[in-house]
């Protein structure tokens, strides 16, 4: 399971991106991944790294954030995206589910899981069917269906996140920051769902994750992002053991450390330069 | 019973159909309160720049004849035919939705994501550009707005209530058919956000852009037609205000009396608008019944304004406005 997205064709290729904020904040220095079919890819780094921003370019969200992608491009089945607005991009079987959940809080769960269905086109009968589906993923939301999603608690509000794209069966999910604000138990139960979307409904993952642990134990491959650039990347498995990795991202250490002077010098491969 | 008993009960009820025809005014603003966070300043115009495009459509006036007769030496001023009422209030109606089309195009598209003191500071803007638009392309005449609804005291009421109370009460025709055009509104509006596809992603937009956006809802589609309907609401308070008062450039000044019904009501509520409209209605006809003998007249002046300011010390957020959701 490990290595399976290693294996299979290329679904998203983003290609040396560049965006800048406002036209001034370069925030992206060339950020290149590949995303392959049916897989789960991690993107991980500490804040400010631009794990938010690769997705919102991929998903035409920049737009509306003030942020363009000035350079590469985001090729999705071969076609470049890096400048299609949301509702396309959502069309072509992409779409993001953002940082902090961003439910509509005034209207029901099942109101926020239908929006999803905005661009569908098939019919009212296919969104029915497809909404027991996403219950059947989610039981907690089917119980919670009338009830406003601001007053739905942290975890239900990623729930229903999650399900709400789903609802535009899609073909891939960036997913921003599932674990955010959540109970650790919580976390485990929201990246299970994710495992089994993956494996049952073939759907592919783009993460983006600060818990590195988590993210890495589910993924098949993973990107480290840090101040705007790739700088490690490698099947989620190498990524664990890299001795980095250990270091800086899951807080281990096989010595042990007793003062900040033996910290390591932070040997990371440059790969832009190369 | 006592004559004024009678008589303060048929105040209360013209109150209560002068409230409506605030609520009709009020409703435009609520609308777009509620997709776009915008507080439409140019809402009272709209209504005024609908009632005259009517006006002009069925008169038959040729727009903007005062500028061309001044560039070209011309004296022209009508095309010489009548339209029927339907044909222009389709016609108008048509001019709304351009309207909208254009606001968003040139106003909103470019302020995405700014301040709402800024859209709100456009929407100023937009007003005074509508009002002199309305002044260059149909004059600023006040102008006979009849579109076929009747009008006068309702003789049938008047009888009835003679029969019965002894007592014969004047209630204007066009007053209750603004009631009931206000109720089919309410409830056409109603039905529609919350049980089509295109309403609740209205209401989506109205709650959270970037997540509408997400799930490829388009924001500028949503806004024409919010700014649409908006403009239909403006068109009806126009036909109302219009056929009731004439057409007039003081009717732009309606939208003031807005304010504190939307304050009233809440700002993202159609029922609050409807409610907090007959509240103002009433509650300022009947003031002035019970204390003009006591302060003077002209409380209808400042009465709603008073009780909006105790509004917003003991419950800012409106009768049934939403409550600020905040999980702890």
């Amino acid at each position: 399971m490990l290595d399976a997205g290693q294996t299979r064709e290329a679904l998203l290729e983003v290609n040396n991106i560049e965006v800048i904020y406002n036209h001034v904040i370069l925030v992206l220095k060339g950020v290149s991944l590949t995303v392959p079919k049916g897989g789960i890819t991690a993107l991980l780094g500490g804040n400010g790294a631009g794990k938010s921003t690769t997705l919102k370019a991929v998903s035409g969200l920049l737009g509306s954030e003030r942020g363009e992608v000035t350079k590469g491009s985001i090729l999705y089945r071969g076609e470049n995206i890096a400048h299609a607005n949301p509702a396309d991009t959502v069309k072509k079987g992409v779409i993001q589910v953002m940082e902090g959940r961003h439910c509509f809080e005034h209207l029901t769960v099942e109101e926020n899981l239908l929006t999803g269905a905005f661009t569908r086109t098939d019919g009212r009968a296919a969104v029915q069917q497809h909404l027991e589906l996403v219950y059947e993923y989610f039981p907690r939301l089917k119980e919670r269906r009338r009830s406003q999603a601001g007053y739905t608690s942290g975890g239900e509000q990623q729930m229903t996140a999650i399900g709400r794209a789903l609802m535009s069966k899609p073909e891939t999910i960036l997913l921003d920051e599932p674990s955010m604000g959540l109970a650790p138990q919580l976390v485990e139960q929201i990246f299970e769902i994710v495992k089994r979307l993956n494996e049952e409904q073939g759907v592919t993952f783009l993460l983006a994750e600060q818990n590195t642990n988590v993210a890495l134990r589910y993924a098949h491959t993973g990107y480290i992002l840090e101040n705007g650039r790739v700088v490690m990347e490698g099947a989620a498995d190498a990524l664990r053991e890299n001795p980095d990795v250990k270091e800086f991202y899951l807080g281990m250490s096989d010595t042990g450390r007793r003062s900040y002077r033996e910290v390591r010098s932070y040997r990371r491969r440059k790969r832009w330069l190369a | 019973m006592p004559i004024e008993v009678f008589f303060a009960i048929e105040v209360a009820i013209n109150g209560l159909m002068a409230g409506v025809m605030y609520a009709l005014v009020a409703l435009g603003f609520v609308l777009i309160f509620k997709a776009s966070g915008i507080f439409n300043f140019a809402q009272g115009v709209m209504a005024l720049f609908a009632a005259l495009t009517l006006v002009g459509l069925q008169t038959g006036q040729i727009p903007f004849a005062h500028l061309i007769n001044a560039i070209f030496g011309t004296r022209m001023h009508h095309f010489g035919w009548d339209l029927p009422t339907i044909v222009a209030i389709i016609g108008t109606m048509a001019v709304m939705v351009l309207l909208a089309f254009l606001v968003e195009r040139l106003v909103l598209k470019h302020l995405v994501n700014q301040e709402p003191i800024i859209l709100f500071m456009a929407t100023i803007g937009l007003a005074y550009l509508l009002e002199g638009l309305g002044d260059v392309m149909w004059g600023a005449e006040v102008k006979q707005l009849d579109v076929g609804l009747p009008q006068g005291a309702s003789v049938w009421i008047g009888d009835t209530t003679y029969a019965l109370f002894g007592y014969d009460f004047f209630i204007d025709k066009l007053a209750l058919w603004a009631a009931g055009i206000a109720a089919v509104l309410v409830i056409g509006l109603t039905l529609f956000s919350q049980y089509t596809r295109q309403g609740r992603a209205l209401r989506a937009v109205a709650d959270d852009h970037q997540a509408a956006l997400s799930v490829g809802i388009s924001l500028r589609a949503i806004w024409v037609l919010t700014w649409s309907i908006a403009g239909f609401v403006a068109l009806v308070a126009g036909i109302m205000w219009g056929a009731s008062s004439g057409v007039q450039f003081s009717l732009s000044l309606i939208a003031l009396k807005a304010l504190p019904v939307l304050i009233l009501g809440g700002f993202t509520s159609i029922p609050g608008a409807i409610v907090g409209g007959l509240i103002i209605g009433v509650g300022e006809k009947l003031f002035d019944f019970f204390f003009q003998p006591i302060v003077g007249g002209a409380t209808e002046n400042w009465f709603a304004y008073m009780l909006a300011l105790v509004f917003l010390l003991f419950r800012p957020q409106g009768l049934f406005g939403e409550k600020i959701i905040e999980r702890v």
